[in-house]
C-alpha cells in the first residue's frame, strides 16, 4: 500500500482507497497550475493596471479590450481554442520551433490560466490604485520621490489593502476553475474526483474533495489575514482584526 | 460559409433558437442571483467586522465554507438535499404534498450563497479602507449608526468595491453554466449538445463565447457608468480625471 | 470545518436515506427516464431540442411493450446518478456500462447492447499490431469515464494514456498528432472515420471484450430498491431481443450487430 491509499484504508472507504493516488496527484496538478499561473498573471496584471491608469490612450483602450475579452468569455472556450485550435496548426508551430510548447497539455493550460487570471487581477489592481486620493500622489511628488519610489512606497502599500481580499477571491476562484484543465487531459483535484465518481458512482467521494478544498481555502485565508494585519498595522481603520493582532 | 451559417441559423437544423434560449436562462439566472448574493455578502461583511465574537466566527466559517466547497456539491445539497428535507418536514407537519425544488430556485440559492461568500470579501476590503475618523465624525454629528452607514460609509465603499464586484459578476455569469447538472439548459449546455451533433466545436464554442462576450461588454459599460457616478466629486488619481 | 463536514455527511445521508421513501413496491404505470442527450447515435438532442437516437427509439418501443407512459428528462452526465438517487427520474438510459464497481451503488437491467471496440490511428501507421508491447511509449487517447479507459489503464501500462471529456476531443488530438492511437466504441469511431477523419486516420483493429473490465455491456440503471421496475424492464428487453422488435430499431441506426 502506498501513502496515498492510506487515508482511504484507515477510514475504511474503499473508493477513496482506490482513487486516493489519483486524487493526490490531482491536488498536485491543481497546486502547480495555480501557483504558476497566479504568479505570472500577477506580474502581467500589474503592468496592465499601470498602463490602464497611466498609459497613452491607445494602450489604455487595448488593455481595456484585453480585460473585457478574457474576463468576458468562458475559460473553457479559451483553453479549447488554445489547445485544440492553435494545436491544429502543427506544421506552422514546428516550423517556428514552438510545437514542444503547444503539444503539451500542461503548457497550454498554463498559458490559458495565466492570461485569464491576469485579466481578473488587472481589474483588481486598477480599482485599488484608482481608489487612492490624488493628494497622496501629489504629496509624494512634492517630496521628490521618483516614479518607482512613488509606486513602491506610497501607492502599492495602500492599494494592496484594498486589493488583498479580492486577490484572495481570485486565487480561490483559480483553484476551483483549474477543473477545466481536464478538457486537455490534465486531471486536477476536481477532475480526479469526478473521474472517481464517474466510475464508482459513490457520492461521498465529493465530500473528501470538499474537505481538501476547505483546507486549502482556510490556509489561504490565514495567510491573507496575516498579510492584512501587516499592511494595516499603521492605519487607524476600525478593523477589529487589525486591532486584535 | 453558408453551411456554417445554417448551423447557427434559426432554421430547422440551426442551433440559433437553442442558443437564444440558453442565453435567456444564463442571463435571467445571473440577474436573479445578483441582488440576493450581494446583499447577503454585505451582511456577512458587516458581521465579519462586528465586535461580537460569535458574528465574526460565523462570518469566517461562512466565507471559508462557501468559497471552499466545490460549487457542484453546494448545488447538489441545495437541489437534492433541500427538496428532500422540505418534503420530510412537510410530511411531519401532516401535509402529504409532493415538493419538488424548482431547478431555477435551487440554482439561484446555491449560486447566491457562493456569490455572497466571495463578494463579502470585497465588501470587507472596501470597509477596511474607510478611516475610523469618518465614522467618529458621523457620530459626533449625531447620526445614528444606520444613518452613518447609509449616508457616509456606503457611498464610499461602493466606489472602492465596484471593480471587485465587477469581477464577481463576471465569474457569476459563467458559473451559471453549472446549473446544467440540475437540468437547467444554459448556453454551455446547448453548446456541448450542438458540438457533439454537428462536430463543429470551434464554431459552437465560438458562438457561446460571443454571447458571453456580448453580456460582459454590456456589463462593462454598465460598471463604467456606475464607477463614474460613484467617483463624482472625488479627486482621484487615475483614469477618471 | 468539522461541523461542516458533519452537516454535509448528514445532508448526503438525508438525500440517500430519504430514497427509501420512493421505494414502495408500487405498480409502475409511468416511468421517468433520464438520459444525457450528448452521445450520438445512441441519444442526443437535435437543433429542434428533440431527443433522437437508437436508445430513444428503443426505450420508447419498450415502453409501448410494457404499456407504461414514459417521459424523458435530459440530464448532464455529472448529475445523472445523484438525480436518479434523489428520485428525479426512475431509470437511466444513457449508454451506461454495467461494471462491477457501479453495481455497488445502482442496479442494472439486462444488457441491451454490446458494442464492438475499435482502435484507430493515423494513416501512416503501417503495422496492424496494437498489442501492449507494440504500443509501448505511444500516446493512446480515450474518453475518461468509459470502460475503455479502465481497460487501457490495466493493460497498456507502458503507454501514455490520455483521458478526454468526450470522444470529439480525443479525435481532434489524433488529427493534431498529439495522439498515436484512439480507442472507443466502433460506431462513434466509424462516424469520425467517415467524416472529418477521412483523410487522416484509419481503423487498425478491434479489441476483444474482457468481461472482467468491460463488463457485460450497456444496461439501464435503476435505484437498488426498485427491483420490480428492474425486473419489468429486463423482461421487456429479453422479449424484444426474441420477437424482433430490437432488430427493427437496430437496423434504423446501425449497419452491424450491436448485441
Amino acid at each position: 500500500m502506498t501513502w496515498c491509499e492510506a487515508p482511504g484504508y484507515w477510514l475504511g472507504h474503499e473508493v477513496l482507497q482506490n482513487y486516493g493516488c489519483r486524487i493526490a496527484s490531482g491536488l498536485l496538478v491543481t497546486i502547480e497550475l495555480v501557483a504558476l499561473s497566479t504568479t505570472l498573471g500577477c506580474a502581467i496584471a500589474l503592468c496592465i493596471a499601470l498602463i490602464r491608469l497611466k498609459g497613452p490612450a491607445w494602450a489604455r483602450g487595448a488593455m481595456a479590450a484585453y480585460t473585457t475579452f478574457f474576463r468576458g468569455t468562458p475559460l473553457l472556450c479559451q483553453l479549447f481554442l488554445i489547445y485544440y485550435g492553435l494545436g491544429s496548426f502543427r506544421p506552422f508551430w514546428q516550423s517556428v520551433d514552438l510545437w514542444w510548447f503547444f503539444r503539451e497539455p500542461f503548457y497550454c493550460a498554463l498559458l490559458a490560466f495565466t492570461i485569464n487570471t491576469a485579466a481578473y487581477q488587472a481589474e483588481i489592481f486598477r480599482g485599488a490604485i484608482a481608489s487612492l486620493p490624488r493628494g497622496q500622489i501629489e504629496a509624494a511628488k512634492a517630496l521628490g520621490l521618483s516614479r518607482f519610489q512613488l509606486l513602491r512606497l506610497v501607492v502599492m502599500p495602500q492599494a494592496l489593502i484594498v486589493a488583498l481580499r479580492p486577490l484572495g477571491n481570485e486565487l480561490i476562484t483559480t483553484i476551483k476553475v483549474s477543473a477545466i484543465a481536464s478538457l486537455v487531459t490534465l486531471f486536477d483535484l476536481m477532475g480526479a474526483t469526478k473521474l472517481a465518481f464517474a466510475r464508482s458512482f459513490d457520492l461521498s467521494i465529493y465530500l473528501y474533495a470538499a474537505a481538501i478544498y476547505l483546507a486549502l481555502v482556510e490556509i489561504i485565508r490565514r495567510v491573507l489575514a496575516l498579510i492584512e494585519a501587516h499592511l494595516t498595522r499603521h492605519s487607524a481603520t476600525d478593523n477589529p482584526h487589525a486591532r486584535a493582532l | 460559409m453558408d453551411y456554417y451559417l445554417s448551423l447557427i441559423s434559426f432554421g430547422p437544423h440551426g442551433w440559433g433558437r437553442p442558443f437564444l434560449e440558453g442565453a435567456f436562462v444564463t442571463l435571467s439566472l445571473a440577474v436573479a442571483t445578483l441582488p440576493f448574493g450581494l446583499t447577503l455578502g454585505l451582511a456577512i461583511a458587516l458581521m465579519q467586522r462586528s465586535h461580537r465574537r460569535f458574528a465574526r466566527g460565523f462570518a469566517t466559517v461562512y466565507t471559508t465554507v462557501f468559497r471552499g466547497a466545490p460549487e457542484l456539491l453546494t448545488l447538489y445539497i441545495i437541489y437534492f438535499g433541500l427538496s428532500l428535507g422540505v418534503q420530510s418536514a412537510l410530511k411531519s407537519l401532516g401535509f402529504s404534498t409532493q415538493f419538488d425544488m424548482p431547478p431555477f430556485l435551487a440554482g439561484m440559492i446555491a449560486l447566491g450563497l457562493v456569490l455572497a461568500a466571495f463578494s463579502s470579501e470585497v465588501w470587507v476590503g472596501a470597509l477596511n479602507a474607510i478611516p475610523r475618523g469618518q465614522r467618529e465624525a458621523a457620530a459626533a454629528l449625531g447620526l445614528h449608526r444606520a444613518q452613518a452607514f447609509r449616508l457616509i460609509v456606503f457611498p464610499q465603499i461602493m466606489r472602492i468595491a465596484l471593480p471587485g464586484l465587477g469581477n464577481n459578476w463576471m465569474v457569476l455569469l459563467k458559473e451559471t453554466s453549472l446549473v446544467s447538472v440540475i437540468t437547467l439548459p444554459d448556453i454551455m449546455f446547448y453548446a456541448m449538445r450542438a458540438n457533439v451533433v454537428t462536430k463543429e466545436p470551434f464554431l459552437m464554442f465560438g458562438v457561446a463565447s460571443l454571447i458571453y462576450l456580448a453580456f460582459s461588454i454590456i456589463s462593462a459599460v454598465g460598471f463604467g457608468v456606475l464607477e463614474a457616478r460613484s467617483n463624482r466629486g472625488h479627486a482621484m488619481h487615475g483614469a477618471a480625471r | 470545518m468539522r461541523t461542516f463536514f458533519r452537516l454535509a455527511v448528514i445532508a448526503t445521508g438525508v438525500a440517500v436515506g430519504a430514497i427509501g421513501a420512493h421505494a414502495q413496491q408500487k405498480e409502475w404505470k409511468e416511468i421517468r427516464i433520464g438520459t444525457e442527450g450528448a452521445y450520438p447515435p445512441f441519444n442526443n438532442l437535435n437543433a429542434r431540442k428533440e431527443l433522437e437516437g437508437f436508445e430513444i427509439d428503443y426505450m420508447n418501443a419498450l415502453c409501448d411493450k410494457m404499456k407504461v407512459k414514459c417521459t424523458w428528462v435530459v440530464q448532464d452526465w455529472d448529475g445523472i446518478i445523484p438525480a436518479l438517487l434523489a428520485g428525479k427520474y426512475d431509470v437511466i438510459v444513457a449508454g451506461m456500462n454495467a461494471t462491477d464497481e457501479r453495481k455497488k451503488r445502482v442496479d442494472f437491467t439486462t444488457v441491451y447492447t454490446r458494442t464492438p471496440i475499435a482502435v484507430i490511428a493515423a494513416k501512416s501507421v503501417a503495422s496492424a499490431d496494437f498489442s501492449p508491447a507494440a504500443l509501448k511509449g505511444k500516446a493512446i487517447g480515450t474518453q475518461g469515464s468509459t470502460i475503455h479507459a479502465n481497460y487501457l489503464e490495466k493493460y497498456y501500462k507502458d503507454s501514455t494514456i490520455r483521458l478526454y471529456p468526450t470522444q470529439e476531443e480525443a479525435n481532434l488530438d489524433l488529427e493534431n498528432g498529439r495522439l498515436d492511437y484512439v480507442v472507443a466504441d466502433k460506431m462513434s469511431l466509424d462516424d469520425f472515420l467517415n467524416n472529418k477523419g477521412k483523410d487522416c486516420c484509419k481503423e487498425v483493429g478491434l479489441i476483444e471484450r474482457d468481461p472482467a473490465i468491460h463488463g457485460p455491456g450497456t444496461a439501464m440503471a435503476v435505484r437498488k430498491e426498485d427491483t420490480a421496475l428492474r425486473d419489468m424492464i429486463s423482461k421487456a428487453i429479453e422479449e424484444s431481443l426474441k420477437d424482433g422488435s430490437f432488430e427493427k430499431v437496430r437496423v434504423k441506426w446501425f449497419k452491424f450487430a450491436i448485441m
